[in-house]
This record gives C-alpha cells, structure tokens and sequence, in this order.
C-alpha cells in the first residue's frame, strides 16, 4: 500500500544537502521556514474549502438547533441520497420553505425518516 | 461566599436561582452540581492567562517572575517557614485528569486547583476519535471519560464554582480531533470549554483517520475554536512518545508545528491563540540539556509569533516517580532557561497507571516548586550566543527546512503514504520505520463529498465556501440565529442510557461505602486502594512474591506489585504494591483528641518575660532515656527555654522524691517529668506516684505536674493525678503554650 521510497531507509547526506541553505542568514533560513510551511498546507487549505463532510454537516445542524440525535439522523440520510454536497442547512431551508414549516419542526420529520422523497423531488434527481 | 470578582463576568445563573456555592470545610456536592444543568449557561469563553506581576512582594521576597496570588490554596510544605506565602508562577499550569468518571475528576480538580493548576485537561475515553458523532450523557470512560455535552456542563459548572473559591479563572480542555471534529468543536464553543488539542497530523498518523477527511474537517473545527478565543495546543509532541529514539524526531517536530500553524491560521485562528506542545525530547542517562536545549531554544526562535506549551516527558518515564520528577524538573529547566506560556504536568504515576489524585498534585506541586526556586534566573545568568548551543539551533533548522522542502516537492499526503514521519533516523536520515498511511485509507476514507454550485451553511463561523443567498448581515439570520448568537436553541440531553450513567455510579458508591463509612482511594469514591512501599532483603523476583505474599497476608485484595527497583542485586529489592482493602471505616466511631489551642511564640515569650517561669523536669524512676525531655527544653530543638522559660534539669533515673523536694527549694511553678519505660505499667506508677506525694506534702496546687513519654497520654496523665501529658512527637511549644495557659487560668 505505501509508496515506498524510504522503505528501506536512506543514510544521511545532511552535509551535501545543506550546502545550499549555507548561504541564508538566520533570518533568511527562517523565513524559508515559514514560506515552505505555508506552500505546503495551501493544497490542504484549499481542499478543506471546497470540500465538507458528514461532522461538518452535523455541525452546521447542531448551531442551526438540532441534538446530537437528529443531526445524525439527518445527515445520514442526506448522505446516503447523495445531498451533503448542497450543504445540509441549504436543503433543510429549501424543504422548509417548501412545506411551509418552521425550519426546526421541519428538521425533526427528517430526523424522523419523513419528507426525503420529497426532497429528491426539488432537486429533479440530479444527487441521485 | 460571594464570587469570585475577576472570574463573574455575566453570571446569569445566580438569577436562575442556582445558590450552591463551593465551601472549603465540605466536600464537592455532586448532586448540586448535576441540578438543573438543562438551564446552565458558561459564564465567559476562550482562553484566561494569569495576571503576570513582575517584581512582585510576596512576604519577605521580590520575584520577577509570579501572578496574582490565590484567594484560597495550599502552600508548598517549607512555606510554614517563610510565613505560609504561596506565590504563583507566572505560567499557567495544567494538569491531566483521565479517571474515566466525570465527578471523581471534579474532585481532583477541585484539589489541583488549590495547589495551583489552572488549566484542566480532560482526557477522552479509548476510542472516542472513532466515533463518527457526538455521545450524550454520562457514560463511564476507559483511560479518560466520553466527551459529551453534560459531562462538559457538569465540569464547567463545578470549575465556575471552584473558580469562586480560589479566586482564579480555571481553563478547562479537551480534544477536538478524530472524525467528528466539528461536531465537537461546536459542543467545546457552546460549552465554554477553553482550550482543545486540534491537530489534523495527529488524527493521520495516530489514528489512522482518513488524511483528506482530517484536514477538511479540521479547519472547520479550527475556525469554531478560533470564534470564541479558545487556545490551541497542537499534536507533534506525540512524535515524542512514539518514536524509538525520539531525541532524532526534533526536525520533524519542528516541521509538524509548522505545518498545523500555518494551516490553522490560514483556517483562521490568531497566532496568539494557536500553542505548540512542546516536550523536551530526552531525559537521563542521556545528557538530557545537551539536546533539549538547544531544541527548546530553536522551536523558540522559528515560532517567536506563537505560544508555547511546554509538556513534559513521557517517552522515558517508568514506575520510578522519583526518577519520573528529576526528569520533569529538568523540563522546568528548560521552560525557564526558554519560556514557556502554559506549563504542562506529566504525574510521577504516568509509567505505572491512570494518574491518582495526589500524583496530579505532586505533578502540579513540583511545577510550582521548581518554577518558583527558578523565578529570575535569567536575571542572572544567559544563553550562549557563540558555541555548541547555536550550532545546534541552526542545524535543526536547517534539517527542518530540508525536510519542507522535500514535503513541499512530494506534496504533504504523499510524502505521508512514503512513511515520512515519525521514522526514528534523523532527518535527512531515514530508517524506513516511520508511520506511513495511505491518501485513500483509513477511518472514514472516501467520506468527503465536494460543496456544489450554491452549497451554504446558514450558522456563524462556517470555514470555507458558503454562497449564501440573499444578504444578510450574519450567516445565521437566515434561521433568526445559531446557537453561538442564541444559546438558548442549544438542545441539551441529559441520559440516553438507564444503565451506564453518573446517577446509578452514585448510587452504587453510597451503597458500597455510605457516608458515616470512610475508605481510602486514589482515583474513584470507595475504590479502596492503599499502597505499601517495602524494602525486601533479597533477589528482584523472590522480594515481588515474597510482597504479593504480605499483601496476602494483610488482606489486601487485588494486590499488585506497581514498582521493583533492584538496591542490589542479592542484598535486596524495593517493592511498592497497591491492593484494595477490604474494610471500611465508621466515622461515628472514630476517636479524635481534640487539639489544644497553642498560643503563638510571641505570646508566649510576652507573658514569660512580664511573669518569670520556672520548671523543675527530669526523666523520673530507673530510666536513662533524656532525648524527649531534652528535646522539651533545649533552645536548638524549639524547646521551651526558648521561650524564656527557666527549666532545671535533674538528669535521668531521678527519683519522683526529688523531683519533688527540688521544685520546692527552687520555688518552681511546674514539674515536667518524663516516663519512658513503660513495662508493668511504671509509667503510670511514676505518674500516680508523683501526684499523691504532692498531695501529700501539701504542695499539689502549688505546682503544675506535667508527664511525658512515648506511652503517655494527655487522658493517661489526668487519669494518674496529672495536670497534662504529652505524648510522641510533642514539640516544647505545646508544652509552655500548656504552661502560660494553666497559670493564667490559675491567677
């Protein structure tokens, strides 16, 4: 499963490597440091923003006023039809607005199992 | 009690009526505290440093390096010589509790508080960073409790109160790592908690959850630490305790720190609230300082923007506590030859168990112990700028940006899948033992799902893309407020299961131990543990059953042998065991001598000096023993002569006649004898015989008869015809506070 490279290891060559950081004040190796650091995690800061999760969707529920219980309720569901993508507060509003419901009276039928059919309805399938 | 002036900011829940207030005569009231916790509310959140006072006067001293003191605590043992001052140092310190059962750790808390610890690390049950969701209730814990959001409400309330009482803002902490991150970062903002472990690495490397699920979730839960203020302490100090040799991890320590910095502030989080954990990486043998030195000092240098938290070893840690407390002040030593912002304590028990009550205190008491004999040091003394020690700094920089760079080229996930990290060669050696994971394995692989066109989240403090229609002024108006701007939608669940939960754990403990029924205990109410330390004259695994076999003996059940430490190797071993008993104790029926109130030296001195007191002792009958009664007199032993007192010493084996004959020439005010020997009861006959002669010759009330001696009693002594007896370990203060105050009562 791992790549593999350093499988077997590999003997330092600390001395040649650093031949090229010689030359870098304190300073200037420090903020090297700091800019690699940074290049480093860009990728992984841009992934997060982009993308979301069944616990960040959970969050998002437990803030709008829903227990532990139902979030997770909810969120699997949505999971299981392919809605996470949309953000679970965005359908919960869409369902509720909808329906006509409060948004919290709402959330707890779709905790309950109900509604879900109606919610793959107002997207026309396309999270099928 | 009134509150706390510096901690009650908005304390709303005096006006819901709740009235219990912490009193330092009587224990937690575990029951007060599970009252109506539905309608508890955390009174402020984010993070409270210590009120820092340079040069600040505490009794006859000035330190450089204190913050406010305490209302209420326990001093460290010497300072009954230096007026019972109790100086805090300037560095928060925290402790970790692990016990498994939320209102044991309250109780623990509540006593690490009083010794100085401020910041309350709660460690989570095995287990819990693979739970995909938020627990509820009171569940019991293995090696730490399951974080739910009554276990937080009912700590955070106990810790307001304990606040109260020692005048002292107390952070509380836990963990927001594993898969339900986010979910548990909303619980820690709501609930007031102000500090948590947020490291997305720690959950890759040593949980194996799904590398691009942990960092998408992570700085979501980043972002919602970062909304209330609470400190974040990262996770590379895990590197530490893993690796084979983990003096070599340095440089990849300070690439670990690096990566979860940036990333959290480019999630959000101020680098002010964003802390390193940080562990000094060897202890002895090894020439501990030579390399956690310069270490201490370059991690320093590269993150002077962040704050640190300065944990202590593990990795070298075994059953030795005493070995285990030189190491973690040698960790002092560095955190104040550096600098430290929180002071983290490892227990002396950490190589041996779950920490104990007192091992937390001793943990928390060496930190300040050490932190304070250490304040202004480097008022006095510096580092080196030239020599061994910033060749060192440069070079594990230098090792640590190579080790970006090579990051940097593979991209991070691929330079995990090869093993990168925690390999025990150092960098750029590689051992190929390190932790390798792959990009589309672990827990809750493939569980991320890309935000589509239109994707919104309508709550505050939501990290990344969120296309909210319309435009509002916050997020949640769209739902007339979230739980962060309207904590009353939070909707709290007190018990999911009728089995496993704190009122049927409190139930038990009454019925296993009531509260007349005393027993020992070192981690839960009614545990029964005690320990017995032994010295065993033989070989290592002869002397640990011979133990089990005098544990046996004793009654204790359970016994287990905690620690051996070969002396030598034939001539004997050192055992420590802990077992439980079996028995408890019934308070109604203890007997307790009340105490006598002892005057102060002052003014016992005053009263001598204006009224002149004479005392005629000396060890009566066939006895040659003098020590005690030396030790009574002797100005160098605190005796009474140091009062002013005038005592006439007889000597040993003094017939009781004399005594008595002699008190009279010098026109004594007292007769202290001293009866060791104790066979056929002659101390009483000394005792008797003493008062009837007084009696006899007319002289009783003339003078005070005081006796002494290891089997003497104060009941003993009155029972024979005296006036007081005082028994082993009696200091010469008591007895001339006992003098001064017979007199007065007699004039």
């Amino acid at each position: 499963m791992r790549h593999d490279s350093l499988a077997c290891g590999r003997a330092s060559d600390f001395e040649t490597r650093r031949k090229r950081l010689a030359g870098l004040s304190d300073e200037e190796l420090k903020e090297r440091f700091w800019e690699l650091a940074r290049e480093i995690v860009e990728p992984l800061v841009e992934l997060a923003y982009t993308h979301t999760s069944p616990s960040i969707e959970r969050s998002v529920l437990l803030r709008m006023g829903f227990s532990s219980l139902e979030a997770q309720a909810i969120v699997s569901s949505a999971e299981k039809r392919g809605l996470l993508g949309k953000g679970i507060g965005r359908v919960l509003l869409d369902y509720a607005a909808r329906q006509k419901k409060d948004y919290l009276q709402a959330g707890r039928e779709l905790a309950a199992g109900k509604g879900w059919d109606e919610i793959a309805g107002m997207y026309g399938g396309e999270s099928q | 009690m009134s509150g706390c002036r510096k901690c009650c900011r908005s304390d709303g829940n005096a006006e819901r009526g709740n009235q219990y207030r912490m009193d330092p005569g009587q224990k937690i009231d575990i029951r007060e505290i599970l009252r109506d916790l539905a309608n508890y509310r955390p009174r402020r959140k984010g993070w409270t440093w210590r009120n820092r006072r340079p040069g600040q006067k505490i009794g006859p001293f000035t330190y450089s390096e204190t913050a406010e003191p305490l209302e209420q605590a326990v001093p460290l043992p010497a300072a009954k010589y230096f007026g019972g001052i109790d100086p805090q140092p300037d560095y928060v310190i925290t402790t970790e509790i692990a016990s498994g059962r939320f209102e044991d750790d309250i109780r623990r808390m509540r006593m690490a508080a009083w010794h100085g610890a401020d910041h309350m690390m709660v460690i989570r049950t095995t287990g819990q960073s693979h739970i995909d969701g938020l627990l509820e209730g009171t569940p019991e814990g293995i090696g730490g409790i399951p974080i739910t959001r009554k276990q937080l409400r009912a700590t955070r309330k106990a810790l307001d109160l304990i606040e109260d009482e020692v005048g002292r803002p107390i952070n509380f902490h836990s963990y927001v790592s594993g898969v339900a991150g986010p979910e548990i970062a909303v619980l820690f903002a709501e609930e007031g908690v102000n500090g948590a472990h947020q490291d997305p690495q720690y959950n890759v490397l040593y949980r194996n959850v799904n590398m691009q699920r942990s960092f998408v979730d992570a700085a979501v839960a980043k972002k919602i630490m970062a909304s209330c203020g609470m400190l974040q302490i990262d996770g590379a100090h895990n590197a530490n305790a893993t690796a084979r040799e983990a003096w070599k991890v340095m440089p990849e320590l300070l690439v670990q720190h690096a990566i979860n910095c940036a990333f959290s502030e480019m999630a959000g989080m101020k680098k002010e609230n964003i802390a390193l954990s940080s562990v000094p990486p060897t202890a002895p043998p090894a020439p501990a300082l030579a390399y956690d030195l310069p270490y201490a000092v370059c991690l320093r240098w590269l993150f002077s923007d962040f704050k640190i938290r300065a944990q202590q070893n593990t990795r070298y840690i075994e059953s030795d506590t005493r070995e285990a407390t030189v190491t973690h002040v040698l960790n002092l030593l560095v955190s104040r030859l550096t600098s430290a912002d929180v002071q983290s304590t490892i227990t002396p028990d950490e190589g041996r168990n779950v920490p104990w009550h007192y091992n937390n205190i001793a943990a928390v008491e060496t930190a300040k112990q050490t932190l304070l004999g250490l304040d202004g040091l480097r008022e006095m003394v510096e580092l080196k700028k030239e020599g061994p020690l910033p060749a060192k700094v440069r070079e594990l920089a230098e090792r640590a940006v190579l080790f970006l760079e090579e990051i940097k080229e593979k991209g991070y996930f691929n330079a995990v899948a090869e093993g990168f990290f925690v390999d025990s060669g150092e960098y750029p050696e590689r051992k190929g033992n390190g932790i390798a994971r792959d990009p589309n394995g672990g827990v809750a692989a493939g569980s991320i799902v890309k935000r589509e066109p239109g994707y919104y989240a309508p709550v505050c403090h939501h990290f990344g893309l969120n296309e909210l229609p319309g435009k509002a002024e916050r997020p949640c108006d769209l739902i007339g407020g979230c739980t962060f701007c309207r904590p009353e939608k939070i909707v709290y669940i007190d018990e999911l299961d009728p089995e496993d939960n704190v009122n049927r754990r409190l139930a038990e403990v009454e019925e296993r131990c009531s509260a007349n029924e005393i027993k020992p205990e070192v981690e839960w109410a009614g545990d029964g543990y005690i320990t017995c330390t032994l010295f065993i004259p033989e070989k290592e695994d002869v002397a640990e059953f011979a133990a089990l076999e005098i544990a046996a003996k004793m009654g204790l059940q359970e016994a287990e042998v905690i620690h051996k430490r070969v002396i030598h190797p034939a001539e004997g071993t050192l055992v420590e065991l802990k077992g439980i008993v079996p028995f408890s104790i019934d308070r109604t029926a203890l007997r307790i001598p009340e105490k006598p109130q002892i005057l102060t030296e002052e003014e016992i001195r005053e009263e001598v000096a204006k009224r002149p007191l004479k005392v005629v002792c000396g060890t009566v009958g066939e006895d040659e023993h003098s020590v005690g009664m030396r030790e009574i007199i002797d100005i160098k032993h605190g005796g009474i002569e140091g009062f002013g007192i005038k005592a006439v010493y007889l000597g040993t084996s003094v017939p009781v006649e004399k005594m008595l004959d002699a008190a009279i020439e010098e026109d004594a005010h007292a007769i202290l004898i001293s009866t060791i020997i104790s066979h056929a009861d002659i101390h009483k006959k000394n005792m008797e015989k003493l008062a009837r002669l007084a009696v006899e010759k007319g002289v009783r009330e003339r003078f005070i008869l005081v006796a002494g001696g290891t089997q003497v009693t104060n009941q003993l002594a009155l029972e024979a015809g005296m006036d007081a007896g005082f028994g082993r370990g009696t200091k010469g203060i008591e007895v001339a506070s006992f003098l001064v105050k017979r007199r007065r009562e007699e004039s």
